[in-house]
């Protein structure tokens, strides 16, 4: 059962030949089996056993939708009522939100089953899910190596089977990074496609949630349940979500796809060039026509990304203060004192980084030189994108400049992490989707392609995807002792 | 460049952050890495460019003002620290 993509299991519990219940027991099952991955936070099994009666029953009266029944995990950064909320971080370790996210909101319509909330690096900030409060996920791949973050619980939990799909968000490759070392399909809607609401904010003019799953075929699935306008998210976009299912199996016939030398230069592993090779070849096959491309800015779009995000950071994070939600520091002797101690004991190593970086691009005499400097550069950034995409239908390139590193090996040095992010930061500085799909593997372990294309341009993205999955089976590999 | 000890004792208290005496130092040099990092940014003339602040230059969406909120203060003060008749609790500000 738990290979099933969501249209199968779709159909097997319409046939009867399996209810939600049974599914939804399957799951928590291997949950437990598979804990030493440390890909949850919290499991709410009793929750996740009633939601899956509810569906059932809603199956039985012939009103379900394509998830109803189907169980899903949520990054634990999307707020769910009653259920605790943690964000990876000690600072809400108690935390139980009030109220749910619009993206929780809208998977509870439609009658997804939520088998628990999954690990994160700290408020998101991360490239390896070392940071969480709640301790490092391991990749099913090799559970020696970093599983990619911050949607690291996610994407683990997807590739191992312990969750049909899953919820990420990306606010830097957040979503990308770790499906392409999870060897997990995933994207990146265009900035204001999905709902932000209730998902706590770490960079917001970046943050963008979506969906990560083992296939395009779910991921459009779950995309048209998450995307749409939402009047409690300020920067929403107020635009119609198309059919995705309805464009998957569209030619790619004269497909234009450019590749940004930048993209192709030093840095990049061998061995995961030559995967990407191999795939875009797969594309020629398929119709495409494949052109080099410069876009010069893209080398600093990773200064001018750790400028804006601990700037949008340092303002958002000062919520976190003791007072109203969340931890606070025994015995304040003054106000002073009650902030202070309470986010210096509530947050980790990184997210304090983040927040003082952020509060120094910020500070007087200094905001014009970083911040401004900054913004100006990823506008140049964003007018690189729309000149290549309106050159090309979509931009190819690698996710990661390797497979997937060490636990251990990088946390040490935050800025090597930083240069990690390379080639996935540009795109949220332009604000363009993106997705990661799996292209192979480089001695053994997942190899991702991105594909990278126009605003709002997620069901050509999904097409792509889907097409390239027709004629690989990358994306149908379980990692060994998960299949 | 370089920040010192002091400079980021200083960014702490403007962040009120507390940090530990021992990781001071740390803190000083991931500082400086980063801000050598963006020192990259100066490569780039960014000369009569409009700062971008958001990905669609859009403008914030305007609403009616009436009012759509319920009042929730019972169960947001349900998981706040320290309460006591509807109000936050903190230390006392004015002796």
């Amino acid at each position: 059962m738990h290979n099933k993509t969501i249209a199968e299991l779709a159909k097997g519990l319409r046939s009867g030949e399996f209810s939600s219940v049974e599914l939804t027991t399957a799951f928590l099952g291997r949950i437990k089996q598979h804990s030493s991955l440390n890909a949850y936070i919290t499991v709410t099994e009793d929750l996740a056993l009633q939601e899956a009666e509810a569906a059932d029953a809603r199956l039985a009266k012939g009103k379900a939708e394509l998830l109803t029944g189907i169980p899903i995990a949520q990054k634990d950064i999307f707020c769910t009522e009653g259920v605790k909320t943690t964000c990876g971080s000690k600072i809400l370790d108690n935390f139980i939100a009030p109220y749910n996210a619009t993206v929780v909101d809208k998977f509870n319509s439609a009658g997804a089953v939520m088998l628990g909330k999954l690990n994160m690096d700290e408020f998101a900030m991360g490239s390896s899910n070392e940071t969480s409060y709640y301790g490092a996920v391991k990749n099913p791949w090799d559970i020696n190596t970093v599983p990619g973050g911050s949607s690291g619980g996610s994407a683990a939990a997807v590739a191992a089977r312990l969750a049909v799909c899953a919820t990420g968000t990306d606010t830097g490759g957040s979503i990308r990074q770790p499906a392409a070392l999870c060897g997990i399909t995933g994207l990146k809607p265009t900035y204001g496609r999905v709902s932000r609401y209730g998902m706590i904010a770490y960079a917001s003019s970046l943050d963008q949630g979506g969906p990560m799953t083992r296939s395009a075929e779910d991921a459009a699935i779950m995309l048209q349940t998450m995307a749409g306008f939402d009047e409690k998210d300020s920067t929403s976009v107020d635009l119609p979500v198309p059919d995705y299912m309805a464009g998957l199996s569209n030619s790619l016939e004269g497909l234009k796809i450019g590749l940004p030398k930048e993209f192709f230069g030093e840095g990049l592993n061998s061995d995961v060039a030559a995967a990407l090779e191999a795939a875009i070849n797969e594309y020629r096959k398929l119709g495409a026509q494949v052109t080099e491309i410069s876009m010069p800015t893209l080398k600093l779009a990773i200064p001018a990304y750790y400028v804006i995000a601990p700037a949008e950071c340092s303002a958002n994070l000062s919520r976190f203060d003791g007072v109203r939600f969340g931890y606070r520091c025994e015995n304040p002797v003054d106000l002073t004192d009650l902030y202070t101690r309470s986010r210096g004991e509530g947050f980790g190593k990184e997210v304090k980084r983040r927040i003082l970086m952020g509060t120094y691009a910020l500070s007087a005499g200094y905001y014009d030189a970083y911040y401004i400097k900054a913004q100006k550069i990823r506008r140049l950034i964003s007018e690189d994108f729309k000149k290549a995409l309106s050159e090309v239908d979509v931009i190819m390139g690698p996710v990661t400049p390797s497979t997937a590193f060490g636990i251990g090996e990088k946390i040490g040095n935050p800025i090597e992490m930083y240069l990690s992010d390379i080639y996935t930061i540009a795109i949220n500085l332009a604000g363009v989707p993106a997705m990661s799909v799996p292209a192979g593997f480089a001695k053994g372990m997942p190899v991702g392609l991105q594909i990278i294309g126009n605003y709002f341009a997620e069901g050509r993205l999904l097409n792509i995807a889907y097409q390239y999955q027709q004629v690989t089976d990358w994306h149908q590999q379980a990692p060994k002792g998960f299949e | 460049m370089s920040l010192t000890a002091d400079d980021v004792k200083k960014i702490a208290h403007l962040a009120r952050l507390g940090i530990e005496e021992q990781d001071v130092v740390s803190y000083a040099k991931d500082l400086s890495g980063m801000l050598d990092l963006m020192a990259r940014m100066s490569d780039l003339d960014t000369g009569g460019v409009e700062p971008m602040a958001h990905p669609m230059d859009q403008a914030q969406r305007l609403r009616a003002d009436a009012v759509t909120e319920q009042d929730n203060r019972e169960k947001f003060q349900a998981i706040a620290p320290q309460v006591e008749a509807g109000l936050y609790l903190v230390p006392k500000v004015i002796e």
